[in-house]
């Protein structure tokens, strides 16, 4: 242990990468040997997804310390700019080069966004900042659905009322077409990309929580007044977890909409049930604990699609499941038995801590 | 703490992977015959042991589409228990199986793949447009024959493996403005639809497209969204100061009833026309059914019609599963026999590898002429569209009649 100097959170950083590192590795062995089933193979995008989605609202809620129930609108941000974007340009420009673009456009828009919604609404606090984020998504949701957007040789029109009313000429094309969303999107995400994306958000979530200004922010959860009274910029080091968190949603939306040819902004993928269901990962996983958050988007993504032999019943027992998971991780109870367990199990391990402090 | 919480990620990080393995394990046990073409080999020995058609269907089963999705499921299974009772296709039994969706298109992809890690050799599905789409695209990659029996959606079809039960929305709304011009049944009209459906805004959007060809006017057009559906007050004042005779309601039918009732409650009677989104509207709980006199819609398919086959289908039905059936319901069990239909015309056996039953399929179904609940003596186009005449039923006495 003393050969190598290395501090404790750089060494729980590193187990945290080579986590990720070995699951691609496995699942790249199982690909290439065709032991894997179509089942899995379909979810490796989507669990790169949730992963990155779990991870950057853990910046916000777990570090920052705010609750956030939008986030899925950062996702959908995202997810549209990127696939129009990928709508227009396909076939212009060579495949790989598109969606790099999509994805810088994909998470600059939603980290604008972020930004815009958080200049005035992290002046609120706690119920409140909770309560506009969701009426932000559910905002956004709203938006993209009245959107429509045609191209056509005269350049791009744009409506809120419905394709008619685009007025196209007849080689034109209907991009957004309001509640029926874009559709035909290039399907470019893969699980290597998906991989990749989250490997940068994990080194960029960690590296600013270990950071001066991860220190600022974490100060500003611990304690704004204290952290005010000391010099500490409140309202530019908010801003900037709260864009990085919708940032790195926004390229979550980008591989959510190139993974699918189908995007449409329904309640089920962009609603608050899906903030929701990000805020539970994180919750789960343990709040401002980043690899909990990957572990629990794995196991909540993965559960519902493994419990399909109960048929109509997997819902039910997910949810129990959920429950006790929840109870298991948090409740006194819990917390004061598994300490027990592990002063039972591991008391030299323990002992060695006390000595280290 | 701290430590035990590492010891909790490693063991839960374990558990992640044996699941990545268990799911691994149902691969290598569990496909027969849908696996990629290298296997196919041995994978079709296998198959024609068993020597069972394995027909797969998606569509929600729970969530709020779920209506659609269970009529779907029961319906598809009644016409398979019929075709197997009767000797199957070309002797050979289905096997059916329906897949969740929860009306989401990520859903539908994970069913689809789950399907195809069971062995599903065609795709009855899905039941929802958007979910179609999605999955339309993941068919045409494995070149696995797809029939959807409702939806309607332009880009269901979109690729030549896929192909339709039910009238595209375009069809409908066309149809619908050819209808109410060609038989004057009125000159103002209004229209109400859910801008957030697609199947809604699609049919609204072609109805005004060819409004434009036709001797009446739109005098207003309001939307709403899934958001807010209950209040129709402003939408129907709208529509009665604007004079309109005729409100058109390409929505389904519950939200239908409640402008029905509101605007009765509000002194307005205009004639109602609807889609076959409409259908089922009679069956509406606390609805009080002579409102609905007079409304008219063109449906393909009407539970009271007088037909044998219908008459067969709804006793059937009823009796199994206690309700009485939609034309969703219709539209899969029409589905189910179109596809016994072709795969009797086209000699498909359970030991063809996916890619080449599809081919079969494909090149067989514009051939077959079908005689089902939704229309008599359809076919299919190769682009995937049917061909049926849509039938216009006006309620009256609180049944659905033909006009």
């Amino acid at each position: 242990m003393k050969k190598i100097k290395m501090t404790k959170t750089a060494k729980n950083n590193l187990i945290t990468y080579l986590m990720v590192f070995l699951a691609y590795v496995a699942v790249q062995i199982l690909l290439t040997t065709g032991n894997i089933s179509s089942l899995m193979k379909g979810l490796l995008v989507p669990l790169c997804i949730y992963v990155m989605l779990a991870v950057s609202l853990n910046l916000t809620v777990g570090i920052l310390g705010e609750l956030s129930l939008g986030h899925a609108g950062f996702m959908c941000v995202g997810a549209f700019a990127s696939a129009f974007f990928s709508k227009c340009m396909d076939g212009m420009m060579p495949d790989g080069l598109r969606f790099l673009f999509a994805l810088l456009i994909g998470a600059a828009a939603a980290g604008v966004f972020g930004i815009l919604i958080g200049i005035p609404v992290l002046r609120l606090k706690g119920d409140y900042l909770a309560i506009v984020t969701l009426a932000f998504g559910e905002i956004i949701k709203n938006l993209v659905n009245v959107l429509y957007i045609g191209k056509d040789k005269n350049g791009f029109h744009f409506s809120m009322k419905d394709s008619i009313s685009l007025h196209l000429e007849e080689d034109g094309q209907v991009i957004v077409n309001g509640a029926q969303g874009i559709t035909g999107t290039p399907h470019d995400a893969t699980f290597t990309i998906g991989i990749i994306l989250v490997f940068i958000s994990l080194l960029v979530i960690l590296n600013l929580i270990n950071s001066r200004d991860g220190r600022a922010i974490m100060s500003i959860r611990d304690n704004r007044i204290a952290a005010e009274s000391i010099g500490i910029n409140i309202t530019k080091y908010k801003l900037m977890a709260f864009s990085i968190s919708a940032a790195i949603a926004g390229a979550a939306g980008t591989l959510y909409a190139h993974n699918l040819s189908t995007l449409t902004a329904l309640p089920k993928n962009f609603g608050y049930n899906m903030s929701i269901m990000i805020l539970v990962f994180v919750v789960l996983g343990g709040i401002g604990n980043i690899r909990g958050s990957i572990i629990a988007a794995i196991v909540l993504t993965l559960l519902p699609e493994l419990l399909r032999g109960l048929s109509d019943y997997r819902m039910l027992i997910y949810a129990v499941v959920l429950i006790a998971m929840m109870l298991f991780n948090w409740s006194p109870k819990a917390v004061e038995w598994k300490e027990t367990l592990k002063e039972k199990y591991f008391p030299k391990r323990l002992s060695e801590e006390k000595e280290v402090k | 703490m701290k430590k035990f919480n590492k010891i909790m990620s490693v063991v839960m990080a374990s558990a992640v992977t044996a699941a990545l393995f268990a799911g691994c394990g149902n691969a290598e046990t569990g496909t027969p015959a849908a696996d990629s073409s290298s296997e196919t080999e041995a994978a079709n020995e296998t198959a024609s042991a068993s020597g069972v058609l394995k027909i797969g269907g998606i569509g929600p089963t729970t969530g709020s589409a779920a209506v659609y999705g269970i009529a779907v499921q029961n319906a598809a299974q009644l016409a398979v228990d019929e075709i197997n009772a009767a000797g199957g296709i070309n002797g050979v039994p289905i096997e059916f199986k329906f897949e969740d969706d929860e009306c989401d298109a990520e859903k539908s992809v994970n069913a689809y793949n789950t399907l195809k890690d069971w062995g599903m050799q065609m795709l009855m599905g899905t039941v929802t447009s958007g979910c179609s789409i999605a999955v339309a695209d993941k068919t045409a990659e494995d070149n696995m024959f797809q029939l959807t029996p409702s939806g309607s959606a332009v880009d269901c079809v979109k690729y030549d493996n896929a192909f339709r039960v039910c009238f595209s929305d375009p069809n409908q709304g066309a149809a619908s403005a050819l209808y109410i011009g060609e038989n004057a049944i009125a000159s103002k009209i209004a229209v109400i639809y859910d801008s957030s459906d697609i199947y809604s805004s699609g049919i609204y959007e072609k109805f005004v497209a060819e409004a434009g060809n036709q001797p009446f006017e739109i005098v207003s057009a309001e939307a709403f969204t899934a958001d807010n559906k209950t209040d129709f007050s402003v939408q129907l004042q709208k529509a009665k100061d604007a004079g309109a005779e005729l409100v058109f309601l390409p929505i389904y039918y519950t939200e239908a009833s409640l402008i029905l009732s509101q605007a009765s409650t509000m002194g307005y009677a205009p004639i109602f026309f609807g889609c076959d989104g409409l259908d089922g509207i009679l069956n509406v709980e606390n609805f009080d059914t002579s409102l609905a006199e007079g409304v008219m819609l063109l449906t393909p398919f009407a539970a009271d019609a007088e037909d044998e086959l219908t008459q067969n289908f709804v006793t059937a039905y009823k009796e199994k599963f206690g309700d009485t059936p939609n034309q969703f319901a219709a539209d899969a069990y029409d589905a189910i026999y179109a596809i016994k239909a072709a795969g009797e015309k086209a000699g498909i056996t359970p030991d063809m590898d996916m890619s080449a039953m599809c081919e079969a399929m494909k090149a067989a179904m514009p051939e077959i002429t079908l005689d089902g609940l939704t229309g008599i003596g359809m076919t299919w186009d190769a682009s995937g569209e049917p061909n049926k005449a849509p039938k216009a039923v006006k309620i009256t006495d609180g049944v659905y009649t033909a006009m």
